[in-house]
């Protein structure tokens, strides 16, 4: 079936504030629709979007599928419980930094550790938004926000890591205005089978204006950024003059033609790679030093957790002398009064 | 000396140990070949939260108490006939459970100094200091009978001694003239895979048996003749396992596959291993161990969105963990099991002891307005029942109902007359698979105030659900003349129920002018009480509650027939302040016992009369 993104848009007035970043996720859910219906087969009522509690989980709303906005934390559970009730559905996690990572943190990594095929957006916008202002697990350290006057005294999680950590086997990351970018990483999420995490850094105009600006600004974001696409070589930079490379254990910032470093001495990108040693650097690249790197930067295969489950059903119904309840209710020690 | 054998009519024997000593299985054992021999029998297993604790100390005992009868066996009996303690800390902690004048068996060999000083006796009498000079007291030198019976069995000494319970329980069968053949053959299944150890097992069990024949110490031994049962093929059940099962035969009838998100919690657990094992019934049985609590509830809501018949089974702390999960459920009326098998609290509480004292919370522990169905069981083998109609109500009305079990139920056993699925009524969820127009989730039944159920996957039927309050068409509504319609909608929900359960019952005399009240777990000894109240001529009745939100309509009716209504419940009077509440034109006297313990029978009996 052939589906424009106007079939997957719902009735309901989209409540965010102007200039949120929310906004461009939403329109870049909607694009990438149609095209993954075409590419994966699933027709509109197969999809669920799920979610928890804050700005980015009113996304159900605006969707015309089905829909879940659950209680703050348990966007995790409520997708879990729903794809491996029924491993059809192609599940779509809203969520954000308070919600993943602070209240529901348990969920979210106990998700990814089991591999369940469910697509987490997971909006990094650094801030509690819906409650008006207080730091979150992403806040950088010495934040000011009204729960942090003289600043935050704790560090903040790098998503990523935590998914690598937590055995994950798809980690994206992006940006709210990178709209083609986006598409595409949402298709893959798609066609990934397992817990894709798609962290995107989403500017709060209200509460956290610019949070991600120094690396988000059109301005620097070509030196600040790199996109890694796979068996390319990774090079960045407004002249795309600069590459990374793997320098020991570590990564390096290289400039080419410098010391007679050319592309073929670059790290060609590899998101398929199942050692994740490169793809844990490459998540914890930041400024001033570094490039935060932006696209698929993990996907690989792996068992998920819905069809092991089912199949461990199958393979019992073969198996079992048992089955059906009256079967059940009769077996082992009985006796017979007469 | 002149050996008699008595032909009683029922009999309590008690097993304490070291919780390392296998009395869990003693008993068990003793209490199956009782049911197969065709008595009528009761369990309670009463055993500490430690693993092993430190062996020889009064908190590592374990015990577990039988009581077998001819007839009218509704409790696991109050004080003990038989009294085994396998060494001196288990006759510190039970010795208050030996009937004066009944006999209590020791295994002599562990009766030494360093046993007795780590059980805390001062003296080396224990007999003496415990004041159990007037019981027949029975000095075996079990560890010693058990080695000497085993000594050619190639086995090595620690497995040996290990066998000293099952020494034990031969000595026991002889005394209650049980048949040794079934737990002979439990031995066979038990070992199939370590066939070196059957032999010596059969062995020890039958050198247990004919010890206690030859030995003089025991003078009586009894017979209990089996029961006058319904015709039909029996099983022993537990609590826990009849309800794993009740729910699995509701997800058969409805067709539903089934989802059980849990969390493992003493003494619920055993529910998740069971269903666990049959994943293949019905249109299969998925079970998950979640992370958490929450989690367990949350996939459970989650599944039943996706269309399962979704549980989810805990115990008191984990109840309080998915309260703000419960109120998702009633909003988003969703059909979700919860089980949660009472234990004492607060907080941890006693966890392996048994209570009511989750009632409060299961009526009333949540935020906003959020009724839920709540109901109960009467026995071990009751759970099925329950379980099965919580289950059918959650579907068929769309709402979270909470089967309050107890750790005495769900760890108790009883013979069971085994049913028919056929004797179970249709469960009919309102499934709805197309529909003219939009879809308006919340619109309900006129009748039932039910709304329908569209499964993800259904095309046309794409809705949202969400703890947002919504107007009957599914949108986001914060206008408050929609959430007092909807509030008032989902509690006449739960009340229109009413309609659809049994009506109350009463049992006991027909002129009295006191009604017993129960909920719940104290069926039993209630009925027994008021069995032994009626043969001593007190005008005494009784109504037992299976349904408590809502009360079955014809409640008040039956109160306003009694002078006197008392209300016995394992907790400080939870159940009768929700009686206050509900129907306050009745005055209400209460029995109440909190102390992880069951009642006593004659606790009931005597707190009647003091009224």
């Amino acid at each position: 079936m052939k589906y424009t993104q106007q079939d997957f848009k719902s009735d309901q007035i989209v409540k965010w504030c102007p200039g949120c970043g929310d906004h461009a996720i939403l329109a870049a859910v909607l694009r990438a629709m149609p095209e993954i219906c075409e590419k994966t087969g699933l027709t509109k009522e197969q999809f669920v979007f799920v979610s928890g509690i804050g700005c980015s989980s009113r996304f159900p709303y605006y969707m015309n599928t089905y829909g879940f906005h659950g209680i703050h934390g348990r966007a995790g559970a409520l997708a879990t419980g729903i794809k491996v009730a029924n491993p059809n559905l192609s599940v779509w996690q809203m969520t954000g930094d308070g919600d993943s990572l602070a209240i529901g943190g348990n969920h979210f990594i106990h998700e990814i550790r089991r591999n369940i095929d469910i697509n987490i957006i997971l909006f990094n916008n650094r801030i509690y938004g819906l409650t008006k202002g207080q730091y979150s697990p992403t806040s950088r350290f010495g934040t000011v926000t009204k729960t942090s006057p003289y600043g935050t005294v704790e560090y903040p999680f790098t998503p990523g890591e935590l998914v690598l950590g937590a055995r994950g086997t798809f980690f994206a990351r992006s940006l709210d205005s990178e709209l083609a970018l986006n598409q595409d990483i949402m298709l893959r999420a798609a066609l990934h089978k397992g817990t894709s995490v798609m962290e995107m850094l989403v500017n709060c105009v209200i509460y956290n204006n610019g949070t991600h600006a120094d690396i988000s600004d059109r301005e620097v974001r070509a030196e600040k950024t790199i996109v890694l696409k796979d068996g390319e070589p990774m090079i960045f930079g407004k002249n795309r003059d600069k590459g990374i490379m793997l320098d020991g254990l570590n990564l390096k910032v290289v400039k080419l033609g410098e010391n007679g470093i050319s592309e073929k001495d670059l790290l060609v990108h590899d998101s398929k790679a199942d050692n994740f040693g490169i793809h844990s650097m490459l998540v914890n690249m930041k400024g001033p030093d570094f490039p935060v790197a932006l696209g698929v930067i993990r996907d690989v295969a792996d068992k998920s957790y819905e069809e092991s489950v089912a199949a461990q059903v199958e393979d019992v119904r073969a198996k079992a002398k048992i089955q059906t309840m009256d079967q059940l209710l009769t077996s082992g020690a009985t006796w017979t009064v007469k | 000396m002149e050996r008699k054998v008595i032909d009683a009519q029922d009999v309590v024997i008690r097993f304490t140990g070291d919780s390392g000593d296998g009395m869990q299985l003693t008993g068990t054992l003793f209490a199956d070949a009782s049911a197969l021999y065709g008595n009528e029998i009761s369990t309670f297993p009463d055993y500490p939260a430690e693993i092993r604790a430190p062996q020889g100390t009064v908190s590592g005992v374990s015990g577990f108490q039988v009581h077998i009868g001819h007839k009218d066996v509704k409790t696991p009996g109050d004080l003990a006939d038989v009294l085994v303690a396998m060494n001196p800390a288990a006759l510190m902690a039970n010795a208050k459970f030996a009937k004066p004048g009944g006999s209590i068996i020791l295994d002599e060999d562990s009766f030494d100094a360093q046993g007795l000083e780590k059980a805390g006796f001062k003296t080396n009498d224990p007999i003496a200091e415990l004041n159990l000079k007037d019981y027949n007291v029975i000095w075996a030198p079990i560890t010693t009978m058990t080695k000497e019976s085993l000594k050619d069995s190639g086995m090595d000494q620690k497995s040996i001694v290990r066998c000293k319970n099952i020494f034990t329980l031969g000595m026991c069968y002889f005394m209650f003239s049980r048949p040794l053949n079934f737990t002979e053959d439990y031995l066979r299944k038990k070992f199939a895979k370590k066939p070196d150890l059957i032999e010596p097992n059969i062995k020890v069990l039958n050198d247990g048996y004919n010890y206690a024949h030859n030995i003089h110490a025991i003078g009586n031994t009894y017979t209990i003749a089996p029961a006058n049962q319904e015709p039909g093929i029996y099983r022993s059940i537990n609590g826990n396992q009849a309800t794993a099962w009740g729910l699995i035969a509701a997800a058969e009838k409805s067709g539903l596959p089934m989802f059980v998100g849990s969390y493992p919690i003493t003494p619920a657990t055993a529910i998740l291993e069971e269903l666990a094992i049959y994943k293949n019934l019905g249109k299969g049985v998925k079970t998950m161990q979640c992370e958490d609590e929450i989690s367990g509830i949350c996939t459970s809501i989650g599944a039943a969105y996706a269309g399962n018949l979704a549980v989810t089974t805990t115990s008191g702390p984990g109840l309080s963990l998915k309260s703000e999960a419960m109120g998702l459920a009633c909003i988003t009326e969703l059909p979700l099991v919860i089980v949660d098998v009472q234990r004492s609290g607060p907080s941890t509480g006693i966890p392996t002891k048994t209570e009511q004292t989750d009632l409060a919370q299961a009526l009333y522990g949540r935020n906003g307005e959020c009724p839920v169905m709540v109901m109960a069981a009467r026995t071990p083998s009751d759970c099925f029942r329950a379980a099965y109609y919580a289950a059918k109500f959650a579907v068929e009305h769309m709402m979270p109902v909470i089967f309050l079990s107890e750790g005495y139920l769900g760890n108790g056993s009883e013979p069971w007359k085994i049913p028919s699925m056929s004797d179970f009524p249709a469960i009919n969820p309102p499934i709805v698979k197309s529909c003219e127009g939009k879809f308006k989730p919340f619109e309900r039944d006129a009748k039932t105030f039910v709304r329908q159920w569209a499964h993800p996957g259904t095309p046309g039927l794409e809705h949202r659900v969400g703890g947002l309050e919504k107007s009957p068409n599914g949108a986001v509504s914060s206008d408050p003349e929609v959430h007092e319609m909807m509030v008032a909608n989902r509690a006449a929900k739960v009340e229109k129920l009413a309609d659809f359960i049994p009506a109350l019952e009463v049992i006991g005399d027909k002129d009295a002018e006191t009604l017993l009240v129960g909920w719940g777990g104290t069926y039993g000894h209630i009925y027994t009480a008021v069995n032994q109240l009626n043969a001593e001529g007190k005008k005494v009745a009784f109504a037992h509650f299976d349904y408590i939100n809502p009360l079955p309509k014809n409640t008040a009716e039956v109160f306003g027939k009694y002078k006197k209504i008392v209300v016995c419940e394992l907790n400080s009077g939870q159940f009768v302040d929700y009686l206050r509440a509900k129907l306050p034109q009745f005055k209400y006297l209460q029995v109440n016992k909190v102390q992880g313990q069951p009642f006593m029978v004659h606790e009931i009996v005597d707190a009647v009369k003091a009224f």
